[in-house]
């Protein structure tokens, strides 16, 4: 079953008198349990299909049906809802809370959910255990290393369970030995948990670990393969 | 739907991380409400005292006096003409059903003597009636009686400041002191009543049945007159309808004409003193409005910081966004946030309100009166602020674009 199935989506921008298609009709399906790579030149339309398939942003036209659910044409608080139960983002400059325990960093979404406010310390503390961070749950964002900082921001987008972990450049402000460890873990959570990863790069090293590779221009597919290692 | 309790959470550590800007946000919403709490202490107070004293003087109280005379072309002033009689009094007292009781007036100052002590006081010509009238109880002895008063005995009642300048120790019952060189038996002793709302010494009195007064002190042109007639109403929604009756009644009494002027004067005394009491009361209401525009400052106060910290915390808000905080969550954050500081504030400021109005009351001896709705009311009114002044930042807030402010650093 397709978790995510797109239909001639099209996001533009105006800039002055010109109009910038930054999705140009882009039309696709990605399954549960894949792990897609979406590669591109900037300005090549990812980040903006990455804002609209994480329902942060609203297509101009076309479908978007995200685990059946047309999302396509849905207002603030039902995106923001859907953002809650279907999506985990990690994001390349982590955005933790500052001043803020990551324990609490992790419980976050749980927030905002309609999990019950006394499981919200143990769920998080399971996600932040599952990326081996048991002994840092009441460290600050700015005492932790740039992976650990990530591994929480990854644990956040665990803890409700959601079907689908979208990740925009998470390697993009790590070295090459920390983006590796980070890399695998993404594998570990596709192959373990199941869980459908759509990540952002343009590093082709990063691409690598997934299992397809989409590459985007001028806000346009132009391949779409499966990556063999 | 949101949990408060971690929304309280999240804005009580969000105060705590500025605590410095917390607090001076927190100063303004604290000096409206102490301001408001002493001032209506204080304005309270005073208009507590003026009724106290208004009290003292009698309530529901009506007084007639004597019009004015003309002798030879020259015009007297009000009361100079003779021609209230102790008829009157009884006329008023028994034929208007709006008055309770009534007592004549003739009055004027005379030394005392009892013993080696003598002493210069008012004395006052009266009947049975003006304990009443005056709400003045006896602290011994007794009345006048009927007898003492159409017998004109020569008996007399002392207030307490006579008492304490002719009598020292001794005890006045029973005792004979003279007035005007006239023998006069002590029957009974008044209570003390203190200063009148003039500052008068309303202890500084003695009273006598009317009739001796005019025989044996103060003799009259026209024997069975006096200076005026104090009026008890029943209740204080019959003072109008008294004064209607008595000027009625001795319209006829004295035979004036539709046309013709009055030749007396009905002077309602309860109503201008209440009068007295109504202005000190706007004046504490002025006071309180005056502080309660400080109240409005800091609530502006509150609005500033809010605004400033939803700039300041713009990614903040985009990362709540971007895991599924709705505007509702936004927006109840930021309120709940700025209603613990107007709340904090106003119970601090309740505590120093409190404190400088006993501090003016010990220091400077002034009347005060702290009451609970006061401060019930400006404790809901700092929370009010709050939420009044939090709400166009937390709107702002809410209305966010997730994108744009997971981008700003």
């Amino acid at each position: 079953m397709a978790l995510i199935e797109t239909d001639q989506l099209e996001k533009k921008y105006e800039v002055g008198d010109s109009v910038v298609h930054a999705l140009d009709k882009v039309s696709l399906q990605i399954s549960s349990g894949e792990f897609v790579a979406v590669m591109g030149p900037s300005g090549s339309g990812k980040s903006t299909f990455m804002n609209v398939i994480g329902c942060l942003d609203e297509p101009t036209a076309g479908r978007y049906l995200l685990d059946g659910i047309d999302v396509s044409q849905m207002g603030r608080d039902a995106l923001a809802e859907i953002r809650n139960e279907k999506i985990g983002f990690v994001f390349q400059g982590f955005n933790l809370l500052a001043r803020t325990t990551a324990l609490e960093n992790v419980e976050v979404p749980l927030l905002y959910s309609k999990s019950h406010p006394k499981d919200h310390k143990d769920k998080a503390r399971e996600a932040l255990k599952l990326l081996g961070l048991e002994g840092r749950q009441q460290h600050h964002p700015n005492q932790l290393s740039g992976g650990q900082q990530q591994r929480v921001a990854i644990a956040r987008a665990l803890v409700n369970n959601a079907p689908l972990l979208l990740a925009d450049e998470p390697t993009g402000n790590l070295d090459t030995k920390t983006s590796i460890e980070i890399m695998k873990l993404f594998v570990r959570i596709n192959e373990e948990k199941k869980m459908t990863i759509v990540l952002v790069t343009h590093e082709p090293d990063i691409s690598t670990f997934s299992k397809r590779i989409i590459r985007f221009l001028d806000g346009k597919i132009v391949s779409d393969q499966e990556n063999r290692p | 739907m949101i949990n408060l309790p971690s929304t309280f959470k999240i804005s009580i550590r969000a105060l705590r991380v500025n605590k410095m800007r917390s607090a001076l946000t927190m100063l303004g919403i604290i000096i409206g409400v102490a301001a408001v709490i002493t001032m209506l202490a204080v304005g309270k107070g005073a208009s507590n005292k003026i009724s106290e004293q208004i009290a003292t003087v009698g309530s529901n109280l009506i007084i007639v006096i004597p019009g004015s005379t003309t002798s030879s072309g020259i015009r007297l002033g009000s009361g100079s003409s003779q021609n209230l009689t102790i008829a009157d009094a009884e006329a008023i007292k028994s034929e208007c059903s709006s008055v309770a009781t009534t007592a004549p007036v003739l009055n004027g100052s005379a030394q005392i003597v009892y013993g080696n002590q003598n002493w210069s006081t008012s004395v006052m010509g009266t009947d049975d009636g003006m304990l009443e009238v005056r709400d003045w109880p006896l602290a011994s002895g007794r009345n006048f009686y009927e007898q003492d008063l159409r017998g004109a005995a020569k008996v007399c009642l002392l207030g307490q400041t006579v008492v304490d300048n002719l009598f020292g120790n001794d005890d006045p019952l029973n005792k004979s002191i003279r007035i005007k060189k006239v023998p006069f038996t002590v029957i009974g002793i008044l209570e003390s009543k203190g200063q009148s709302f003039m500052g008068q010494d309303q202890d500084d009195i003695i009273y006598v049945p009317v009739n001796t007064a005019q025989r044996n002190l103060f003799g009259r042109h026209f024997p069975g007159t006096v200076r005026s007639i104090m009026v008890k109403a029943r209740s204080s929604e019959d003072l109008n309808r008294a004064e209607t009756q008595i000027r009625q009644l001795l319209r006829q009494r004295h035979r004036i004409g539709p046309n013709q002027e009055e030749d007396f004067t009905v002077r309602n005394l309860t109503q201008m003193m209440q009068m007295a009491e109504q202005s000190s009361s706007v004046m504490a209401l002025l006071l309180a409005a005056i502080a309660g525009v400080s109240l409005l400052v800091g609530g502006i106060g509150i609005m500033n910081i809010m605004l400033v910290s939803v700039t300041e915390r713009t990614h903040e808000i985009g990362i709540r966004m971007a895991v599924g905080a709705k505007s509702w969550d936004i927006r109840t954050q930021f309120i709940i946030e700025a209603l613990i500081l107007s709340l904090i504030g106003g119970l601090i400021g309740v505590l120093l309100g409190i404190l400088a109005a006993e501090l003016l009351s010990f220091l400077a001896g002034w009347t005060i009166l702290i009451s609970s709705v006061s401060i019930v009311m400006s404790f809901g009114f700092s929370g009010l602020v709050g939420i009044f002044f939090g709400f166009y930042p937390a709107y702002k807030a809410s209305l966010m674009n997730p994108i744009d402010a997971l981008r700003h650093e």
